[in-house]
């Protein structure tokens, strides 16, 4: 099999332009697309001009001479798919880390969508424990939802404790400029809990080309597409951290003489993206992707143009912040969003569920507007008075991330503090549910 | 013969062919690749050089594959089936389309050629007939499906046969037609129509004139959009952009509903397939299916036919336009259409205007928005295309090119802000920055005070201004401070949030909340003036925000009761007693 695709294979080895990410070649008879081996490392056919070829070279072109050797394969990137893959970790070739052989059959990456009226609407919800999460912004499979958080935020932690959580039949990570100690980390915790059975990764740690890491998310994705279209399996797909795709979107299309738009991003940012999370899915025979990603911003600025396409492509963010009034890191109830909680609070939780949730938020927000009078130096009334009793208790039982319980009690934990501090009048609640849940504290 | 060419460049979907015959400007052509053939427009010629936009994936295209002129531009194929179609943006029909995934180059029809249509005759023979006349009529769901003459006839035309009344597929010859020279025309059910070119066949395009109820308070009651007008509603992400015109899709009054998804979400596509064929038609009492088309080129699809697919809806509304029909269009989001036009005129590297978007951009969108319309059509009867679109700034910045050229082209503007969808007040469309060009017209203003008694509009400024000079107090509080003010100032912002919660805010979640009629937005209107007018006692400014927090929620109780139910007037009397303990003579 080798042997005869090899006879195939077109040698060439006059290279007239060279630049930091790019060769270009005389060659006739290539597809667009197609992958070639320059100079040992691996490339991507990303133009093509009558018999001129342009290659992207993904570890880049340093100490490649105008007489390298170029390989082409005559195929696009592919990934061999099988249950062989769970419990291993590929670089972004798609090659066992430590070496060894994988079983299966060959498929190529970045493949088509799923036609939209073959896809379910998504109706499972995913208990992680965390109420920040649960209570406020419950997630659903099938959906696809980054974290948002600047890069000192511990945002792998929770991920790592999400996906532990979220009772998957596989966790594929998509380890995008990953750091080694973050990549030991999850293979720590994944070992720990007993699962590495059920893990998958494709790792580019920071010590690899940046340019290589634009594979990881097609690997990782293609993985979870075998298991979740073939095999019927509820699949969950981390990727962190996306923000350093885009910016490896942005060395490529810069040196390919691209017109930047928005924050030096490629014009083609949202679609790229898109692309990507689009890839979750609710199949109708119960195999599903979900896909938790992770943004980093910088110093909070969600108007980047990297979190600004994201949060135009995926259903909701999860924004972790530091709360200095409580001194843990909570899931931000403002700036946080689930767009496809709906579906299931109040159907597959308790009904009194997206009542309860408003509520506490606006109360959240009514303190925060007595924090702001505090701040310009006003006296506060009562009412405000108890709004930050409320807020610090709120942060503290419920939007931490370190919180662990399950969706009654965070309702529950919920009534007690609307009990504590304020009068059904001042909740406004639906009179049913204050009947109802209020009295039972 | 078609023209023939050859492959001789590839930059991701852009395709360059040479050819040494006759191309027109937007022709389609189709690139063999494999088994397959992949379907292109093209956008440039210069010289023997064609440069074209495939509208599929190029993966693994090589120089040299043949390229095949089709001798027409993007066009659609206009007759009876289209209603509860789900279409992509070529108007592929996808659930025609084998497999779980989508397959490069699998074009499948629109229409069901086989199925038969009961058809009734509307001329006789002898008569004389122009493009767009009504020829006879077949049952599509509820509605009545003109078979016209295509739009493409120029010119009078005698009827000179004309089948009778019966059961027959589409292909099949309805009518013959003679034109002034003598040659016959014959008239099947189905004809295609160029969607980049508008449909002409009506006689006049007055300015709008009535409202185009859609039970959204924040549009009905502040600023309502016409019959036959345009608005578009900018948004950063998450502010309620798609669920509001998924509000709109349920519930406006429109005859048929086509929504053109737009480089968003597949979710929210599958959101309308999954609901809307077991949510009942207000106005019909039939499935919200049935009067309802969708368009998806969403954000995986691709990207070249983002164009194609809002082209696409608008065609296929003036289409049913035509028929006297009252059509409302959406468009979710017009920006991703923008986005494709930008990625293409880079790569093609035109120089580049503001955002590095096409130089003609704001041409091309005031065009778009100029198809939609009220018309009264060469018979005398009407019909109308409302068209909403969305728009997503970059950054939530409405000083962008796309909110920028949308908003010279649009009359009606529903700005989106981020700070009420934070604080959950939804629809969180900015009360004081969004307005409605329409409620200055005088013959809106009739129309409305005809409709909802002679106070309606004067009641309509009066909660307006109330929003205003709410806003303005609170500004006023902040500085100064609660105690810093004086007692009336406090008055002044509650009885706008009053306005706010009760009018503005709308759930659109709950099943009694989420829709209300006219009928209820009145009796709510004047409610809600007649309390803001009235005076009440209070002793400090700390009493003043208890007893509205009361009253709101009082209000709140009746927006989630039934209009007129037992619960609703038990909800009634509360607030009457809650009004009476402070309110002054
Ligand atoms: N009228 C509304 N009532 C209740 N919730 C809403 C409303 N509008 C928006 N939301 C909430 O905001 C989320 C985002 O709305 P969406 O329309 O998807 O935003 P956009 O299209 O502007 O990105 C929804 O999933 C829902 O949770
Ligand atoms: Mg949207």
């Amino acid at each position: 099999m080798e042997k005869d695709t090899k006879a195939f294979q077109r040698i060439y080895t006059k290279l007239f332009q060279l630049t930091k990410a790019t060769v270009s070649l005389q060659a006739s008879g290539i597809g667009n697309e197609e992958l070639a081996i320059v100079d040992g490392r691996l490339a991507q056919v990303v133009k093509i001009m009558g018999d001129i070829v342009t290659l992207q070279v993904f570890a880049g072109t340093e100490g490649i001479a105008n007489d390298a050797e170029v390989i082409f394969t005559g195929k696009a990137p592919t990934l061999k798919v099988g249950e062989d893959l769970a419990g291993r970790f590929f670089n972004a070739y798609g090659e066992p880390i430590e070496g060894g052989e994988i079983m299966g059959e060959e498929r190529e990456i970045g493949g088509p969508s799923v036609n939209p009226v073959r896809r379910m609407q998504p109706s499972e919800f995913i208990a992680t424990g965390i109420a920040g999460i649960d209570l406020n912004n419950a997630l659903v499979t099938g959906q696809k939802i980054p974290f948002f958080a600047d890069p000192d935020q511990p945002y792998n932690q929770v991920m790592a404790n999400v996906a532990l959580r979220a009772q998957a039949d596989k966790i594929i990570l998509g380890g995008v400029g990953l750091t080694n100690d973050d990549y030991l980390y999850f293979k720590r915790v994944f070992d720990d809990a007993g699962a590495l059975d059920r893990i998958v990764g494709f790792i580019n740690t920071t010590e690899n080309p940046p340019v290589e890491r634009l594979l990881v998310p097609d690997m990782a994705l293609s993985a979870a597409e075998y298991f979740a279209a073939e095999k019927g399996q509820k699949v969950l797909v981390l990727l962190t951290d996306l923000t350093l795709y885009a910016d490896a979107l942005s060395i490529v299309s810069n040196r390919m003489d691209q017109i930047p738009s928005k924050d030096s991003m490629p014009g083609s940012l949202y679609s790229d993206l898109a692309r990507l999370y689009e890839k979750a899915v609710q199949f109708p025979d119960g195999g599903s992707i979900t896909i938790i990603a992770v943004t980093t911003l910088s110093s909070g600025d969600i108007t980047h143009a990297i979190p600004d396409n994201t949060g135009y492509i995926t259903e909701g963010q999860l924004f972790l912040r530091k709360d200095s009034d409580i001194g843990k890191v909570i899931v931000d109830p403002f700036r946080s969003l689930s767009r496809l909680k709906q579906l299931v609070i109040g159907k597959r939780t308790r009904e009194d569920h997206p009542q309860v949730m408003n509520a506490a938020v606006r109360l959240y927000a009514d303190a925060a507007n007595a924090k702001t009078k505090l701040e310009n130096g006003f006296d506060l009334t009562d009412y405000d008075e108890r709004t930050l009793d409320f807020a610090r208790a709120y942060s503290e039982k419920l939007l931490a991330i370190d919180v662990n319980i399950e969706v009654e009690a965070m309702l529950d934990t919920a009534y007690e503090l609307f009990g504590k501090h304020f009068s059904p009048v001042e909740v406004g609640l639906k009179q049913e549910f204050v009947e109802k849940y209020w009295k039972k504290k | 013969m078609n023209t023939i060419g050859k492959v001789t460049g590839i930059i991701a979907n852009l395709v360059i062919v040479e050819t040494q015959d006759r191309v027109a400007q937007n022709e389609i052509c189709f690139i063999k690749h494999d088994n397959t053939r992949l379907m292109a427009e093209v956008i440039k010629i210069m010289g023997q050089k064609v440069y074209t936009q495939v509208f599929e994936s190029t993966r693994g295209l090589k120089v040299g594959s043949e390229v095949e002129f089709a001798g027409h531009m993007l066009e659609v194929t206009l007759g009876p089936g289209l209603l509860s179609k789900n279409f992509d943006g070529l108007q592929n029909d996808l659930d025609k389309m084998t497999g779980v995934f989508l397959k490069r180059g699998e074009y499948t029809d629109p229409l069901e050629k086989d199925k038969e249509f009961e058809f009734e005759p509307l001329v006789k023979e002898g008569d004389t007939v122009i493009a767009g006349g009504w020829l006879g009529e077949v049952k599509e769901n509820w509605i009545g499906h003109k078979i016209m003459v295509p739009f493409g006839f120029k010119g009078e035309f005698t009827v000179k046969s004309i089948t009778k009344k019966g059961s027959y597929t589409m292909n099949e010859t309805m009518a013959v037609l003679v034109d002034k020279d003598g040659k016959e025309h014959k008239v099947s059910m189905v004809q295609k129509w160029p969607v980049k070119v508008p449909i002409k066949a009506y006689k006049e395009k007055p300015r709008p004139f009535k409202v185009l109820e859609t039970g959204v308070r924040v549009f009905d009651t502040l600023n309502p959009m016409a019959e036959g007008g345009t608005g578009f509603i900018p948004g950063p992400f998450g502010s309620g952009k798609t669920v509001l015109q998924h509000a709109l899709s349920k519930q406006a009054e429109a005859d048929l509903v086509i929504i053109a998804a737009c480089g968003e979400r597949a979710n929210e596509v599958v959101e309308i397939f999954t609901e809307f064929p077991e949510l009942d038609d207000p106005r019909t009492g039939r499935k919200l299916m049935e009067r309802t088309t969708i368009i998806a080129n969403t954000s995986n699809m691709p990207v070249a036919a983002r164009e194609a697919s809002v082209y696409t809806a608008m065609t296929i509304a003036e289409y049913y336009r035509a028929m006297g029909l009252k059509v409302l269009l959406l468009a979710d989001s017009t920006s991703r259409w923008a986005q494709a036009l930008r990625e293409m005129s880079n790569r093609m590297e035109e120089l580049p205007g503001p955002d590095g978007f096409p130089m003609d951009l704001p041409a091309i969108i005031s065009n778009f928005y100029s198809r939609a319309g009220y018309v009264y059509l060469n018979n005398g009867e009407t019909g109308s295309i409302t068209f909403i679109g969305t728009v997503s700034p970059a950054g939530g910045n409405l000083k962008e090119p796309v909110t920028e050229s949308t908003k010279k082209a649009a009359r009606c503007f529903y700005a989106l802000s981020q700070q009420r969808a934070d604080s959950k007040r939804y629809p969180a469309i900015d009360p004081i920055e969004s307005y409605s060009k329409y409620l200055e017209y005088p013959e809106i203003i009739e129309y409305l005070n005809k409709q909802n008694g002679e106070n309606w509009t004067k009641n309509v400024w009066f909660v307006k201004d109330a929003l205003l000079r709410s806003k303005e107090v609170y500004e006023q509080i902040n500085i100064l401070g609660d105690d810093g003010v004086p007692l009336d100032y406090h008055i002044t912002y509650w009885k706008g949030e009053v306005v706010d919660f009760v009018i503005s805010q709308q759930d659109a979640f709950d099943k009694i909340d989420q829709r209300s009629g006219f009928v209820r937005q009145r009796y709510m209107l004047e409610n809600v003036v007649e309390v803001l007018k009235s005076n009440y006692k209070f002793d400090s400014f700390e009493e003043v925000n208890p007893y509205f927090k009361k009253l709101i929620n009082q209000y709140k109780q009746m927006n989630y009761s039934e209009f007129e139910s037992e619960e609703f007037k038990k909800n009634e009397k509360e607030l009457e007693i809650i009004i009476q303990e402070r309110k002054v003579a």
